[in-house]
């Protein structure tokens, strides 16, 4: 029952904070603050059950069956194993964060901002829930709907086309996938008479190679472009940056995850053997996307943009880890989407801080920042760090576990998509020398980090600082999903 | 005739004694409100003796008309659909000057039409049918006699009328004079007594589709579409979108399925030409516009497109599925366009016809409610999730996937995000700050309950679409 209620109560908070303000204009932010609370309490129940996970037990510890529509064997089917939880505990810590990032940047219609914020928290959590086929598609695209709002109401100067952009991307790529979704049923249909978009149904459907290959190009395209993956990355740096603060932190935080989330839980368990063969094909894509946009982030001269592909930049380790499918690698893939999750929200929130005392985003029209602002920009520094993959923080961590689990697969790909320990650094410091150092250009006085900005950020400061430190409390949630993937694909290639 | 029979024929019968009544009405006393009112209640009546008619199995009531679950359901469908236009006529017309009692009566020939189009399984019925419905247009049409738009809008749609009548004239000619039959199923007889293709009969069904393609706007035929669409008035135009093509795509579902055309396959690659001609031709023009009414024209042949896809599908799987999946692709498309065109019709005023895109600036924020009505209208006719659209999308989707048209799917996935630019586009420009805060609308009340009914169909059909299902698949066993 815990698990509708967690899509639920996102749900029912927005509509609250969409109607409280009619009374008070300032009521949306706190009845946002409140039903984020009492989602991530929900959190702690499924936390106490996934300790008693062992290698015996299924890893699946929750699961809520309900009909829907009988006539194709559609049902409302949720589960929630430690992958799933993991990325349900990180949507909630950013959606606190998006909300403090919001508090005083979004002046205007704030009932219907905070509702779109909440609805598309609900359909990030129901994206990470679902194991019934359809639903999963309905989530993946309700999500989609409120971010487009989004981007599209309280975004920056190019809003408009930066949300149509985003969502046609997002749409065309989903409906490959929802025909590839049909196609797979109505080939389970025909082998068994039976119509189930149920995922552990369709697990052990048995499929021609060529088939197989067409399917999994139907997901992998759809999972690819929210990666996002090169060459489908396009429309991301334009959503980022026009995407107001709050949204950006859910956008990067969150958002690029449901895709990594997809590629683990369906693309590779449903089509082991087409996914094995093109893994080569995958992994140099993962490859190219690590070094293209770590190139293309040091050529930016606007904040957000450069942030925006860095992302891209630690989402190709993601796809290597993934298509590598051996235990340290897939590892190395969950800590890197948790980690890119609090270190690029984070960037994106002093991106948003500064915007709101500067006005801008252009980095040339910074410069000596570090004097009027010392606290923010020590912030900076450390996620700056964080995100170039310093040893002890958490992005290190992930990234370390997929390079090494990945050299096994493929030495010279890893070799090559190495380098990028060399380019991050050089993204992630010219944007602390553009911006923070250097002569100091006229501003009037700057207001530095207030308390709310003082617990959020030192909140995912912390948490970064722990992921990198001791991962192993994370490593124990997810390895036993990651142990059971990996045992049923080896008995399907078998 | 026995009683089984006048109950089947009853909600035509009712249709037409209703149109007599207004006709008398107007003649004792010229009141709008009058007439609209005993239409309206002619056409409840109507609806309520479909639930009697439904309790018998298929009745063949006459050798013209057969009722049976497929056509009481699209009866029911074409009324329902009826009744919400004329409230929206009520709303726009009540204003206006000249005298609009006739429209009402012309709303239920028009009816009367597609209730016998849906209903007929012989040459006669279906000719007769189509010509009650398209005359009835033609003076819908240019119903504001003092302007020149819809004036110009009526010419066009008489003379094309005009010609497609003449196209499915000659196409039913030439079957018959091959098969000696004006019946579907003396039709569908001949066909399967041959085994190869009669040249006769191929070219007598394409002059038909003609005909018919040019009463559902498919590409290449479509080009009355946009301008009779912006011309007419926008309750009007919600009813040649909705009922007229309804009547006529249920009409060649059937004649289809009772006839076996589908053995015909050279049939089938010229509908799948015409259908992905329509898909992007249709979504591809409607990027150019900047005319909500001609938006939706463009948008609504692109929806015959990914209607014709499942139809066409019906040559590989079966015909039962055809009939699912295009009675809810049907009845979703009936709710999101008579709700879209409706919004424009509460939107218009006596001096203005809400169509231009300017005119929705800001509408979010003027008129919260409509515009989310809009909103989810919109967002249905782009297949996204909670809507009907999407769970009609998913129909056709899985009825393509079902009979491998793998190109014709790439056209709609094609088509698709090419629809979501320009539905986004109405949406953004609602979005937009505008200085002022809400006003009072206008007091349109029967409008809005319409509109607020058609809304929460759409949400129900769109999350909870199981009941629904069940009913239209007890519908396709029908045509088994």
């Amino acid at each position: 029952m815990i698990l509708p209620m967690l899509i639920g109560v996102l749900l029912l908070g927005g509509f609250a904070a969409w109607f409280s303000a009619r009374w008070s204009p300032i009521a949306p932010r706190w009845v946002a603050i409140v039903t984020l609370t009492v989602e991530a309490l929900l959190l702690v129940l499924p936390y106490a059950v996934a300790e008693h996970v062992d290698d015996l037990s299924s890893a699946w510890f929750a699961d809520f069956y309900g009909p829907w529509i009988p006539r194709f064997g559609i049902s409302f089917h949720l589960a929630m194993d430690g992958l799933s939880l993991l990325l349900i505990t990180l949507t909630v810590l950013l959606g606190f964060m998006a909300v403090s990032s919001s508090w005083t940047e979004i002046k205007d219609r704030q009932g219907f901002f905070f509702f779109n914020l909440l609805a598309c928290l609900a359909g990030t959590v129901g994206v990470f829930l679902a194991v019934d086929l359809f639903l999963f598609f309905f989530f993946w695209e309700l999500m989609i709907t409120p971010m487009y709002f989004l981007i599209s109401i309280w975004g920056h100067e190019n809003r408009t086309d930066a949300a149509i952009k985003f969502f046609i991307f997002t749409q065309v790529s989903s409906l490959l996938m929802l025909l590839a979704i049909i196609t797979l049923v109505l080939l389970h249909y025909n082998s068994t008479g039976i119509y189930s978009f149920d995922y552990f149904e369709l697990l052990n459907t048995v499929l021609e190679p060529h088939v197989a290959f067409w399917l999994m190009l139907g997901f992998f395209i759809a999972f690819t472009v929210k990666l996002p993956m090169v060459p489908f990355h396009t429309w991301l740096p334009d959503a980022h940056t026009q995407a107001p603060t709050g949204g950006s932190v859910i956008l990067a935080g969150v958002m690029l995850k449901t895709g990594a989330y997809g590629l683990l839980r369906f693309v590779i368990p449903l089509f082991p053997d087409a996914a094995h063969q093109f893994a080569p094909i995958a992994m140099t894509l993962g490859a190219v996307s690590v070094l293209y946009a770590a190139m293309m982030a040091f050529a930016q001269s606007d904040l957000k943009r450069l942030i925006a592909y860095t992302s891209v930049s630690h989402m190709g380790f993601i796809l290597l880890g993934v298509f590598s499918w051996n235990l340290l690698a897939l590892q190395g893939s969950v800590i890197t989407m948790l980690a890119h999750g609090i270190s690029a929200s984070a960037l994106f929130m002093i991106a948003g801080a500064l915007q709101e005392r500067l006005h801008t985003r252009e980095m040339g029209n910074m410069g000596g920042l570090w004097p009027a602002l010392p606290r923010l920009s020590a912030l900076t520094l450390f996620f700056a760090v964080a995100s170039l993959g310093l040893p002890g923080l958490g992005n290190f961590m992930g990234e370390f576990l997929v390079l090494q689990g990945a050299f096994s697969v493929n030495m010279l790909l890893v070799s090559v998509a190495a380098l990028v320990l060399i380019l991050a650094p050089v993204y992630a410091l010219i944007m602390i020398q553009k911006a923070f150092y250097g002569p100091p250009s006229q501003h009037s006085p700057l207001s530095d980090v207030g308390r709310r900005e003082w617990a959020s950020l030192g909140l995912l400061v912390l948490a970064s600082v722990w992921l990198g430190l001791s991962p192993q409390a994370v490593l124990d949630v997810s390895v036993p999903v990651l142990k059971q993937e990996m045992q049923n694909s080896m008995v399907m290639e078998r | 005739m026995n009683s089984n029979q006048l109950i089947a024929l009853a909600p035509i019968i009712t249709i037409a004694v209703t149109a007599v009544a207004v006709m008398l009405g107007i003649a004792v006393r010229r009141n709008f409100i009058l007439s609209c009112g005993i239409a309206a209640v002619g056409i409840v009546i109507a609806l309520s003796t479909l639930g009697i008619a439904s309790r018998e199995s298929a009745v063949r009531a006459t050798l013209l008309i057969l009722v049976d679950a497929y056509s009481l359901f699209y009866m029911a469908l074409l009324l329902s659909g009826g009744l919400a236009v004329l409230g929206f006529c009520y709303d726009y017309f009540k204003e206006r000057e000249g005298e609009n009692e006739e429209l009402p009566l012309l709303l239920l020939t028009a009816l009367l039409g597609g209730l016998v189009l849906v209903g007929s399984s012989h040459f006669a019925s279906f000719f007769i049918g189509l010509e009650i419905l398209s005359i009835s247009l033609f003076v819908l049409i240019g119903y504001p006699l003092n302007q020149s738009r819809p004036l110009e809008a009526a010419i066009k749609y008489l003379v094309l009328s005009g010609v497609s009548s003449a196209f499915l004239l000659m196409g039913m000619a030439l079957i018959y004079s091959q098969c000696g039959e004006l019946h579907f199923s003396g039709i569908g007889g001949y066909m399967t007594s041959r085994d190869n293709i009669s040249a006769m009969v191929l070219s007598g069904t394409l002059l038909i589709m003609v005909g018919l393609g040019f009463k559902l706007s498919l590409v290449p035929f479509h080009l009355w579409t946009p301008d009779v669409y912006e011309g007419a008035p926008a309750p009007v135009t919600a009813f040649i979108a909705t009922v007229s093509k309804g009547a006529v795509f249920a009409l060649l579902l059937r004649y289809f399925i009772t006839t076996y055309s589908y053995d015909y396959t050279p049939l089938l690659t010229v509908f799948s030409v015409i259908a992905g001609l329509s898909i992007l031709g249709g979504n591809l023009l409607a990027l150019l516009q900047t005319n909500v009414k001609r938006l939706l024209a463009y948008s609504s042949i692109a929806h015959m497109g990914y209607l014709l896809v499942a139809f066409i599908a019906g040559g590989r799987i079966s015909s039962m599925w055809v009939v699912e999946s295009v009675s809810f692709y049907l009845l979703a498309y009936f709710i999101t366009t008579i709700g879209a065109f409706g919004v424009v019709s509460v939107l218009s005023t006596p001096q203005t016809e809400a169509d231009d895109i300017s005119c929705y600036r800001g509408l979010f924020w003027r008129r919260p409610w409509l515009a989310a009505t809009f909103t989810l209208m919109l967002l249905s006719l782009a297949g996204i999730p909670l809507t009907a659209g999407f769970i009609g999308k998913f129909y056709i989707f899985t009825s393509a996937a079902d009979g491998r048209l793998w190109g014709l799917l790439l056209a709609v996935i094609v088509g698709s995000g090419l629809g979501l630019y320009y539905y986004l586009r109405i949406i953004v420009v609602m979005s937009m700050n505008v200085d002022g805060a809400a006003i009072k609308p206008p007091q349109d009340w029967v409008s809005t309950a319409i509109l607020a009914v058609l809304t929460m169909l759409l949400v129900w059909f769109g999350i909870y679409p199981g009941l629904l299902v069940n009913v239209i698949q007890s519908v396709s066993y029908a045509m088994e």
